[in-house]
């Protein structure tokens, strides 16, 4: 009953047990799991909130953004700069002094309190979706044409980074923060804490993405990205439809990047740029958009493989990675997701027509 | 009045390299809705043509007719790119039509790869290219100005393709059944244009001219398997403020974005100056955000 409500769709009573049972077990994964192996899973979980946030607005909205490194990117900065503020207690954080910076820049302040860097973390990414997503969006710039922005905002926005080191560490990020809140990021019992940190976030970026595409605001949603100019003669305004979920999209974004830099303990520029950012429409597709389950199942998959890859035959990753795009667009648009169900139907199909036909023989 | 010469000239000099890369594309994009990610490694593959051909002409070829070397290249960059271009739309783009977003993603996989497989064949570290002995040194117009002949050779060359662009979408046959395709695909093959060839067709020209665009960037400096990726978004803006199916959107385009870009970074600095081009191509899509130059057309999807 739970359940329902918080997927908003009745489902099957084996689906639900599914679900139950891959609950149960994602809560009992620190029991059976080395801390570096949780650490990872951790990490995947966290990029899979933001692949929910992706999906959200690319499955259902038909929003293509290769600019979510840029939101991911926000948070995890924001993160960051309190933990490095933190760590750095009353003197200058490290960088900044080498770089001969007198005192500290305005708009670091905020990021003392770790409820105020919480909340600025999803709030900024959110506000710049919602901006370039204004400007946008208003002028029927979609398709295309948007993806191409996102992407340059990407680019800038690194370029950015990069150029302004004395502010935010430049190519080297932000690094070299032992603890939160007195809790060291090492220990194993903190490990645990954030796995289940990360783990409830996930499950809240579900929760909440579900309910949005069963609302109507998600059907509006759907609608537009179907037929743009037909939602708008029905008297719609698409363009506040898709603005407000790019907005959630975004803040989600950096949601996952504030768990992420927890998990990593490094942000920079090169985990924000345009690669990053277009792999994580990756992790989407491999699932199979427009389903949101599918962008966790994409995102955990797909990295647990760069992980393993990358270790045995580095040079390898980005040969697999281009062919991977290649297979899943051309061969599987509906990805892993779309796979099974087919083999699902056919399978009951067959067993139907048995069925079928020994009820005609009997 | 130096200060000023100077500027012109620089911006030029970007915006002809912007335009030679951005020409492929908006005549992709403008006929098949194709967005080709991979264009970047086009790019990529016709400065290697040039590395290996130089490499050829010091290998077999006597030492006297080491210069004219960068010719042949011109050739064989665009042949090389163009044959890949249409290798690549014959395999993978064709199935791929009406599906913009995910021909983006698709050819950004293919350009992975190219990149992967350079890397294998020429490794990771940059090479350097030889530049002929007559595009070295400069043209000196005032005492303190002196325009590098390089440049003004990157420039001469693009207003030549640009040229034969022009002749050839608006002068020959061919030309012509590419611009009925894009005007209305299917009015122009129930009038019995093959548009499964003339899109073939484009879509090496786009590519081929890539390749000439990367021999080019040989002039400029070392070369190296992710070369491509520097320019491929600035190029992508072009297309998206010049608007496609026009050749004239295409050359403002990359006046403006050229032009704007090193005047912002004279005066400020690198990274701000990109993001005031980028803003200041924001607020431009406010009032044309079909780009400067759009197809007029009456169908609504």
């Amino acid at each position: 009953m739970v359940l329902k409500w918080l997927t908003g769709n009745p489902g099957s009573r084996t689906k639900r047990i599914l679900w139950s049972v891959l609950l149960l077990l994602m809560c009992m994964a620190p029991l059976f799991m080395t801390p570096f192996r949780l650490g990872l899973l951790t990490k995947f979980l966290a990029l899979a909130i933001l692949a929910v946030g992706l999906d959200l607005i690319w499955g259902y909205g038909g929003i293509l953004s290769l600019g979510h490194g840029v939101f991911f990117g926000l948070g995890a900065y924001a993160m960051a700069m309190y933990l490095k503020l933190e760590a750095s207690g009353t003197s200058l954080p490290d960088f900044m002094s080498w770089s001969g910076v007198e005192g500290l820049p305005w708009f670091w302040e905020p990021f003392r309190s770790f409820p105020a860097a919480l909340i600025l973390g999803m709030l900024l990414p959110a506000l710049l979706a919602l901006i370039l997503g204004f400007f946008t969006f208003r002028n029927r710039i979609v398709g295309v044409y948007f993806t191409i922005l996102t992407q340059a905002l990407v680019m800038i926005v690194v370029t950015l980074f990069v150029g302004k080191q004395e502010w935010t560490g430049g190519t080297n990020g932000l690094t070299g923060y032992p603890s939160i809140l007195g809790f060291n990021l090492n220990t194993p019992s903190t490990k645990i804490g954030l796995y289940f940190i990360t783990l409830a976030a996930l499950a809240g970026a579900y929760v909440l993405c579900r309910r949005i595409v069963s609302s109507r605001v998600g059907q509006v949603l759907e609608a537009s990205r179907d037929g743009e100019n037909r939602v708008r003669f029905l008297g719609f305004d698409p363009s506040r439809y898709k603005t407000f979920a790019f907005a959630v999209s975004g803040g989600l974004a950096g949601l996952a990047g504030m768990l992420f830099v927890l998990q990593v303990g490094i942000i920079s520029p090169s985990m924000m740029g345009i690669v990053p950012s277009i792999e994580m429409v990756l992790w989407v597709a491999l699932g199979g958009r427009g389903t949101l389950i599918g962008a966790i199942i994409g995102t955990v998959l797909l990295n647990s493989a760069k992980t393993g890859i990358s270790e045995a035959y580095p040079e390898g990753w980005l040969l697999v990675l281009g062919a991977l795009f290649v297979i899943v667009v051309v061969l599987m648009p509906k990805g892993l997701v779309g796979v099974w169900s087919k083999v699902v139907s056919s399978l009951s199909r067959r067993g139907g027509t048995v069925h079928a036909a020994v009820r005609k023989e009997g | 009045m130096e200060m000023t010469i100077l500027q012109v000239f620089n911006g030029l000099s970007v915006s002809s390299i912007l335009l030679l890369i951005a020409l492929g594309l908006a005549v992709t994009f403008g006929l098949m809705n194709v967005i080709n990610m991979a264009h970047g490694e086009l790019i990529m593959i016709g400065a290697y043509s040039t590395y290996v051909t130089q490499g050829l002409f010091t290998a077999y070829m006597p030492k006297s007719w080491f210069d004219t070397y960068f010719i042949a290249a011109l050739l064989v960059s665009f042949v090389v790119a163009a044959l890949i271009g249409w290798l690549l739309e014959m395999i993978l783009i064709r199935h791929l039509y009406g599906r913009p977003l995910d021909s983006l993603l698709a050819t950004w996989g293919v350009g992975m790869m190219l990149q992967q497989i350079a890397r294998f064949i020429f490794g990771a570290p940059n090479v350097a290219v030889t530049s002929p002995s007559w595009l070295n040194g400069g043209l000196a117009i005032t005492s303190s100005i002196v325009l590098p002949y390089k440049r003004l050779f990157i420039i001469v060359l693009v207003a030549l393709v640009l040229t034969a662009m022009y002749l050839y979408i608006y002068r020959t046959v061919q030309g012509r059944r590419m611009r009925a395709v894009m005007q209305n695909r299917n009015m122009a093959g129930c009038l019995g244009i093959s548009t499964r060839r003339v899109d073939g067709l484009t879509f090496a020209i786009g590519s081929g001219i890539a390749g000439i665009a990367g021999c080019a960037l040989t002039l400029l400096g070392p070369i190296g398997p992710s070369i491509g990726t520097y320019y491929i978004v600035d190029a992508f803006m072009v297309v998206v403020l010049g608007g496609v199916g026009k050749l004239i959107g295409t050359v403002a385009g990359a006046l403006g974005i050229g032009m704007f870009n090193t005047l912002f970074e004279t005066y400020t600095s690198a990274s701000i100056g990109k993001v005031l081009v980028f803003a200041l191509i924001v607020a431009f899509l406010q009032w044309k955000p079909r780009g400067l130059v759009a197809l007029r057309t009456r169908s609504l999807d």
